[in-house]
Parts: structure tokens; sequence; C-alpha cells
């Protein structure tokens, strides 16, 4: 092959690429705080009796899983307009993001809910605890703890997959690449940088994650969670 | 020439030293009995016996074989060596008779016909005749247990090892593989087997060796060293199992 | 210009799209699975090196964007001087990412399988090749079911990404329909459903499949 690489010529275009990456990073750290604040209430509100907030948050979460998140943000972001809600590309972009990791989320977390012992809650209840109280310390945290690992993956794989909201125009990493691309007609070398970025970000955010798992479940889930590659969510 | 030679074997498991040097010898036809404590490491003996671990020094002779590290060699002795486990290990996507036709089809290239007529033999001998096209999940314990024996049987070993495989069994289920056992005894193969059912080792063994602390502690003619062990652990270990 | 509406014809291209999405799904799966099954080989072999080039492999590929993958082919394949059709960029794009979540999966399944029975094997004198043959992958191949449909799901969606480089599916069919009629909320919407319709009954079987191995085993 007579093609030499050039990777100085990006060198140029550090300003946009750091641009993209802090976008990049804001958008993932702000929706895995609110998808997966978003899904510890669904995954709540699923967990009481049967009734119409249950089938709701299963016709949530079942019609998310199910659709691609690239159409989740064109509906978001073209479709939305139609109904009178205009957003940036940006704000279309963090709405999408949420309500896809929220349906993840809330599987994820329900599942842990699911293997909460009866007995457990009982013991609660016999220590005079209150039924938030309960709630709390009984039920959503070893929920959780138990959980982390599968959601640490869901947010990893998000991150990853908020590169397509360049699709829609949000100026983040990948929307970066494509400009830089354009700009200096070096592709290739422009996507092997930012895909290495993308690899740093997702060890980083895994070992970030980890970290946070140390500091609320303690070594046992952070371990696990260093280890655990992303799982595959069905 | 013994149909089995351990001579000197030493093995560890990283710092901890389980086998510390032990030799004995097995004449063809001859059942030897294994027991100890827990821990005391009859279960790696076995395992190095048939190369399933590795030994750190020594050697180990059977059937004709040398046990090395070369996978080929351990084929051709595993080919004359059955073991039997404790948790009877027999495939569960293969029905019975599949799973006693396995081996010799793929492994010794047995015609297909000479196969069936081998495992019906085999399967005929553990009485389970009846059970060839069931799974093993249709199968009681001992009845599992039966049917893996079979399946060692089939390739025609030359000699036969076993480990405590009666003690994941109710007492009925035990009795019925134990039978087996001793039919196999009686009809001459060479066997060495691991096992907590003194009063079977008594019966059947020809001798009995008792392991401590990864040594051969104590050995002789079962009915002897049962009824006049000559150490403090020996008799300990005998009055422990009596009560 | 005359702004068409979304009528029947409309709707009618975007199912022969979906055919597209059904197809590049396959391509994926069938290419993602022969790759995937080697490296799944390679990750459970006895070989050190051969462990961690495919747990780097691994690593790699769940650790960048799928967008990057495929833009990676894309434009790789035009510097080696291949003029192909975003077909080829995206079928191996799409082969390669499937190639790595499959391969982690089925290393699971794989090492899922006793222990045991890789001694029994061993013991009744069977090679390596003729314990994977006949005893390992049988049984991994029956655990590994509901979460490779549960997976294909995950390929389905991501298919969608191949509509950005101009790759004509389901997704970028929408887009078109949508710069023709100017209805993008009942495009999407109606793009979202067809995506639907495929996703949800493999979603329902691999939970199926899941609950009939947990019977099986628990029996
Ligand atoms: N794979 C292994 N790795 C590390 N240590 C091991 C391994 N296998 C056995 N050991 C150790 O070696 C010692 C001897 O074990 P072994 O299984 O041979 O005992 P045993 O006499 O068969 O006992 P039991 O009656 O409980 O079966 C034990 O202390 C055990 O913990
Ligand atoms: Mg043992």
């Amino acid at each position: 092959m007579s093609y030499t690489f050039q990777f100085g010529v990006i060198a140029q275009y550090q300003n946009e690429i750091l641009a993209g990456i802090w976008m990049t990073i804001k958008l993932s750290v702000a929706s895995i705080i609110l998808g997966c604040a978003c899904g510890i209430v669904l995954a709540s509100v699923r967990s009481m009796k049967p009734g119409i907030g249950r089938i709701l948050v299963d016709a949530y979460v079942e019609i998310i899983r199910n659709t691609p998140f690239l159409v989740q943000l064109f509906i978001v972001y073209f479709g939305m307009p139609g109904l009178g809600i205009r957003v940036s590309a940006v704000t279309a972009a963090l709405i999408g993001m949420t309500i896809n990791l929220a349906a993840y989320s809330t599987e994820i977390i329900r599942a842990g809910i699911e293997s909460i012992h009866k007995s457990q809650i009982e013991a609660g209840e016999a220590l005079g605890f209150t039924r938030l109280q309960i709630y709390r310390h009984v039920i959503i945290m070893p929920a959780i703890a138990k959980v982390y690992p599968a959601l640490c993956s869901q947010f990893v794989l998000m991150m990853l997959a908020s590169s397509v909201c360049s699709a829609i125009s949000t100026n983040e990493l990948a929307a970066s690449a494509a400009f830089v691309e354009s700009q200096s007609f070096r592709s290739f070398e422009v996507y092997i940088v930012v895909t290495l970025i993308y690899l740093a970000l997702a060890l980083a955010l895994r070992g970030m994650l980890a970290m946070i798992g140390l500091w609320l479940f303690g070594r046992r889930v952070a371990r696990r969670t260093a280890v655990a590659l992303p799982e595959v969510q069905t | 020439m013994p149909e089995v030679i351990v001579e000197n074997v030493h093995k560890s498991f990283g710092m901890v030293e389980v086998l510390k040097g032990v030799s004995l010898t097995v004449e063809r036809g001859e059942v030897i009995a294994l027991i100890g404590r827990s821990g005391s490491g009859k279960s790696t003996l076995l395992r190095c016996i048939n190369g399933l671990e590795k030994i750190n020094s020594g050697r180990i002779e059977i059937a004709g074989h040398t046990v090395s590290s070369d996978p080929k060699q351990l084929r051709a002795l595993r080919t004359d060596v059955g073991i039997v486990f404790q948790s009877y290990n027999l495939f569960p996507h293969l029905s019975v008779g599949e799973n006693i036709m396995l081996a010799p089809k793929i492994v010794k290239n047995v015609a297909k016909a000479q196969t069936r007529e081998t495992a019906e033999r085999v399967l005929k001998l553990v009485g389970l005749s009846e059970k060839f096209d069931a799974y093993p999940d249709e199968l009681s314990g001992g009845q599992q247990q039966r049917v893996a024996i079979a399946r060692s049987l089939a390739m025609q070993p030359k000699v036969m090892l076993f480990d405590e495989v009666t003690s994941a069994l109710d007492p009925e289920l035990t009795e019925e593989v134990l039978n087996v056992m001793e039919q196999l005894a009686r009809d001459g193969m060479t066997m060495i087997l691991v096992t907590h059912e003194m009063a079977f080792a008594r019966r059947v063994a020809t001798k009995t060796i008792f392991m401590h602390q990864g040594k051969i502690w104590e050995e002789g003619l079962s009915k002897q060293l049962f009824s006049d062990p000559q150490t403090p652990e020996l008799r300990q270990f005998v009055k422990a199992d009596v009560k | 210009m005359i702004l068409r509406t979304f009528g029947f014809s409309e709707f009618g291209f975007l199912v022969s799209a979906l055919l597209w999405t059904v197809v590049l799904t396959i391509i994926a799966l069938s290419g993602g699975g022969i790759v995937g099954f080697f490296i799944a080989l390679a990750r459970t072999s006895t070989h050190k090196w051969l462990r961690i080039v495919a747990a780097t492999y691994i690593q790699i590929i769940q650790g960048i964007p799928v967008l990057m993958i495929l833009f990676l082919s894309y434009y790789g394949l035009s510097l080696a001087g291949l003029q192909l059709p975003p077909l080829v960029a995206a079928g191996a794009s799409m082969t390669i990412y499937a190639s790595g979540y499959l391969a982690e999966i089925w290393r699971g399944c794989i090492q899922s399988v006793p222990k045991q029975q890789w001694e029994a094997s061993e013991s009744l004198a069977m090679t390596r090749t003729q314990q994977y043959r006949y005893v390992i992958l049988p049984q991994a191949l029956r655990i590994s079911l509901p979460s490779t449909v549960g997976f294909a799901v995950q390929v389905v969606k991501n298919t969608s990404i191949t509509s950005i480089i101009g790759f004509v599916e389901l997704a970028r069919a929408g887009q078109l329909i949508n710069n023709a009629t100017f209805q993008p909320f009942r495009v999407f919407i109606a793009v979202a459903a067809l995506y639907f319709v495929v996703c949800y009954p493999l979603s329902q079987l691999s939970r199926w499949l899941e609950r009939r191995l947990h019977a099986r085993s628990h029996r």
C-alpha cells in the first residue's frame, strides 16, 4: 500500500477534538445521572402492586428497548417540533440518551429488586424500620449493589452510543471527527485517533464507575465492575 | 510385572505439598482401597495416576504406560485406565447409550454395530439394560453412577480408578453401586478405590492403604489392617468410623 | 416542489427497506458468528497468548462505538483501493461489531460448562478437539441460545447506524421519506414501529428460551 499515514495534520485541530470530547463527557454524565434516577423511580413503580403504573412502565421499557437509539433521536429532534416542542440538538441528544438509558436502567434495577428476598424485608419490618427506610436500605440499595456491574456496562454502552448523536448534528466527539475529516481529508487517521479516544474514554469511565462502586458498596462490587466486560442486555 | 507402579511421587498445589513421597505397587487383579481423612491427598493421588494432575517429581507407570505430560501418551494411557468420579459427570446432552458409545466410537474408531453391542453388554453388567435411551437427568444418582461405571468399562480398561463414587448417594443407592464394583472385582479387574465405606473396603479390597498428611501412613491386607491397626492415627480413624 | 404525504406507497418503501435491515442483520450474525466463534475458542484456549489476543480484541470492540467501526471499515476499505458498495462496508463493520460481542457471550457459555465435563471427557481419552466437538460445545450451544437471540435484537437496532454512511436500510429510508414529505413525526414513528415489529418477537423469544433453560437446569 503506497498510502502514507499522516497523523500530524490532526494535531492542528486539537481544539475541535477537545470540544467534542468535552461535549461527549457532559452528555454522558448528565444522561447517566438522569437516566439512572428515572430508572430507580420507574423500577420502584414497576415493583409495586399490578396496575396501570406497572403496565405503563413495562410498555415504555419494551418500546425503548426494541427500537434503535438513532430512531429515538430522530423522533425527539425532528418529530417533536411537529408537536410544537422545539429543542436544540444538544438538548435533543440529552433527552434521547436519558429516555434510552432510563429504560435499560429500569429493566436492570427491576431484576435487582426481584432478587431481594421477602425475608429480608420482613427482617427490616421486625427491626422497626419505617416503610421508607425499608425501601431505601433493604430494597433499593442492595438491589443496585447487586446489579451495579450490569448498570455500569450499560452506562459505558450509552457513552459509546452517544456518537450516534452526531447524526442530529450534536457537536460531540464523533461530530468533531467528521468536521476534522472534512477539513483535513485524512479520514482514516482522524477516525483511528478518535476511535482510540473513545477507547480511552470507555476505560476511564469504567474505572471511575468502579471507584464510585467502591465508595458506595465496598470492595466486592467494585472488583466485579472493574473486570466485567460490557454485558449484552437482552 | 505390577500393573501399577507409583514411585516416590511428590505433588504440590502452589506452596502446599499434598503428596509427600508416595510409593505403591498394584498387581494385576488386585483391589486396593485408599482410606484416610478428608484432605489427606487420596483424590489427588488418584488423579495423578491417570494424569489429570501433573506430578512434581517421582514416577508413575500404569497398564504399561508411563504418566507423562505428552498429550498423545496420556491419551494412550487413558484408553487403558478408567476413572469414575464422585459426581458421576455423565454428558447431560447425550442419552445413556450415547454416553457409553461415544468414546469407543471416536477414540478407538470401533464400528457402530460393535459399540452398540459393547454398550448393551456393559449396561447389562451394571443392571440398567432398560435405560439405554434414557437421559441422565431421568435417572437416580445411583443409576447415573452405574452408567458412569459402564461408560468407563466400555473402553475395556485394564485398570479402574474410583474416587468416592458412593459419597453423594443415599444408603440404598450406595448398595447397588457397591454391588457392581464387587462384581467387577470378582471378575478380576485391577482397581484402586478411594472410599469411606470401611465395611466394603474390608470385604472387597485385597489391600488397604491408609493415607495421612500426604503420606502412606499404614498399609496391609485389608482384614489385618482394620482389625489390628498399628498407628494411633489409623486406630483413631477406624474407631471414629465405627461410631 | 410537490410535497408528498406519508401514505401507502411511502409505507411500502419503508417495508422494502426493512428487508435490507434484515439482510444486514443476517450478514452480521453469520459473519460475526463465524469470527466470534473462533475468537471464543481462542479466548478459552490453553495457549496463553491466544487468550490474550482474543481478550484484547473483545475489549477493543466493546470499548469503541459501532459508528467508529463503521467509519474505519468504510475509509479503511477505500484506502485499500477498494471502491465497494456501502453494503460491503456496512456488512463488514457489522460483522466485526457482532464478532466482538458474540465471542464474549459464547466464552461465557463455554466456561459455564462444568469443568468436570472436561475432566470426564479427558479421562475417556478424547482429544481437545473431540472434547469441544462432542461434549463442550453441544452443551454451550444450549446455554447460549437465549443470550444469542437477545443479542440479535441489538444487531437489528444497530444496523440503523449504517444509515449514516448512506446505506439504505430502514432508518435511512425513513430519512428519505421524511425529506420528501416533511412529516417527521409520522414517518419516524412508522420506522420505529417497523423495528419494533422485528425486535419485540425476538426479545420475547429470548426470554422464553431463558425461562426454558432455567426450568431445565432446575429439574
Ligand atoms: N486443584 C487444587 N488446588 C489447590 N489445592 C488443592 C487442589 N486440589 C486439592 N487441593 C488440596 O489438596 C489437599 C488434598 O486434597 P484431596 O482432594 O486429594 O484430599 P482427599 O483425601 O481426596 O479428601 P476428601 O476425602 O475430602 O476427598 C487438600 O488440602 C486440598 O485442599
Ligand atoms: Mg477426595
